[in-house]
């Protein structure tokens, strides 16, 4: 098979992939390999070492939330003598945000690709500013995770059983045709979601516990943010293992570290060091305070959203910074590295052309054009969470050691 | 420009591909150009364009 042929394979599996919220599951139950002291991270692998401000501070409330610490010095002496065991999230089907931190209690999303029966996990986004994924672990934080654990995921679980699943690729869909992004925004989507919820949420659980979902899918967001990441991941990892193809499947971010993996390659990673972010800071801070790119959310920009569907979402500079133009001319340049365009994702200014699909690594190598993304960006001190947003782009340095890679493989 | 100074025949537009002092050049002297948005393929790294190259074959 050659390149042309391996890549159409790998692109038509990505296409005919669907992603359907199934439910809400705690992440030892459904996680491969989740056992006591696991903590799966955002991006490719690190050590506690070389571990952010943010990811760390994460880590904390997640130990303390699991009962396996009670300070910053516990979770130290546990992460430095061995007894946590860090894993990327990517290596077991699941993905987040930011630190992206999973421990076996969390609840996680589950997405389902129908077609291949793949089911991919996320965490449960917790809201903007100070929260558990930039790093923040004070008594307000933990209060939030053990409601969004004890009591909103069982009621989104209940109602997401009543409703036989909500289909995720369909309101991503219709949210590109109503100025939505996907990435840094999700006005549309997230109503959209909550259209589906509610009726449900209502028939499972008391009118209190109902408002106070409502409420807090409302407030929060970009609540669908984490769905939309699984769902992204589910078609991805459809495309994934196919030999000879140079599509990348993944691009994610730890802080320390960018890297991307690639269809042809396994699961092999293609590092970088973490890019910085170009933004707009909000008041009281500026680009000294950041945290270098850290998450996987930039899963959407791989699948064809975030700044690849941009020139659909031009209020989402107001964000993170450019102008309406800028955001159109961001899209046009991403159709530059891509092989393909989205059958269900279109952009109506670009006359509903399919959003720019199929990263391929030769192209990003021969233009010295890179992936841009849309992100969030982290206080590099734990503890305070997000201080802005902005664009950021992968390095070429990831993509040419894939495509080294792949020649050497292939010889 | 003035028709008697230009070594062309006549009015001349300008697509320029490669350094934009070029095309900066002739804007002050009232030439319309347009700047063509080029690179070299891989920025011009031989090693890289020859993996490219090897891997157009197989395509």
């Amino acid at each position: 098979m050659n390149i042309t042929e391996a890549n159409r394979q790998c692109l038509d599996k990505i296409q005919a992939s669907t992603a359907v919220w199934t439910g809400i599951r705690p992440a030892h139950e459904v996680i491969s390999g989740m056992n006591d002291y696991t903590v799966l991270h955002a991006g490719p692998p690190l050590t506690w070492k070389q571990m952010c401000g943010p990811m760390r501070g994460a880590i904390t409330g997640a130990c303390i939330y699991e009962g396996w610490a009670t300070s910053p010095e516990d979770v130290d002496k546990l992460a430095t003598d061995g007894t946590l065991l860090f894993d990327s999230s990517h290596h077991r089907h699941a993905i987040g945000p930011m630190s992206g931190i999973i421990t076996p209690t969390m609840e996680v999303n589950v997405v389902k690709n129908e077609v291949f029966g793949i089911e991919t996990f996320s965490t449960l986004y917790m809201g903007i500013g100070k929260v558990l994924r930039h790093g923040a672990f004070d008594d307000e934080v933990m209060t939030k995770l053990r409601w969004m654990n004890r009591e909103l995921a069982p009621l989104l679980k209940a109602a997401l059983q009543a409703a036989g699943g909500i289909d995720i690729k369909s309101i991503v869909a219709q949210s590109l045709q109503m100025g939505d992004e996907l990435h840094n925004r999700n006005k549309a989507s997230n109503a959209l979601l909550l259209c589906s919820l509610v009726q449900h949420l209502i028939k499972v659980g008391t009118k209190e516990q109902a408002i106070r979902a409502i409420d807090f899918i409302d407030k929060a967001g970009h609540f669908i943010l984490n769905v939309v990441m699984a769902g992204s991941k589910g078609m991805l990892d459809a495309g994934s293992g196919i030999d000879g193809s140079t599509i990348v499947t993944a691009i994610a971010r730890n802080g320390y570290e960018a890297g991307i993996r690639v269809s042809g390659l396994g699961d092999r990673w293609f590092t970088a060091p973490a890019p910085s972010i170009d933004g707009v800071y909000f008041p009281g801070f500026g680009p000294e305070d950041a945290n270098p790119d850290l998450g996987d959310s930039a899963i959407t920009e791989t699948i064809g959203l975030g700044s690849f569907s941009m020139a659909g979402a031009p209020a989402v500079v107001e964000y993170i910074g450019g102008t309406a133009q800028f955001a159109v001319e961001t899209s046009l340049k991403m159709y530059e590295i891509t092989v393909d365009e989205h059958q269900t994702y279109k952009l109506p200014p670009l006359n509903f052309r399919g959003a720019p699909l199929g990263i391929d690594i030769r192209r990003v190598v021969e233009t010295g054009i890179t992936p841009v993304i849309n992100t969030g960006i982290a206080c590099k001190r734990p503890g305070v969470g997000q201080i802005g947003a902005g664009l950021t782009a992968i390095p070429l340095q990831c993509f040419t050691a894939a495509l080294e890679a792949f020649v050497h493989q292939s010889a | 420009m003035t028709d008697e100074q230009s070594p062309l025949p006549r009015e001349v537009r300008v697509i320029n591909i490669g350094l934009e002092r070029f095309a900066d050049d002739l804007r002050s002297l009232g030439v319309p150009v347009v700047q063509m948005d080029w690179r070299p393929p891989a920025g011009g790294e031989k090693k890289l364009i020859e993996i490219l190259d090897r891997l157009t074959v197989r395509s």
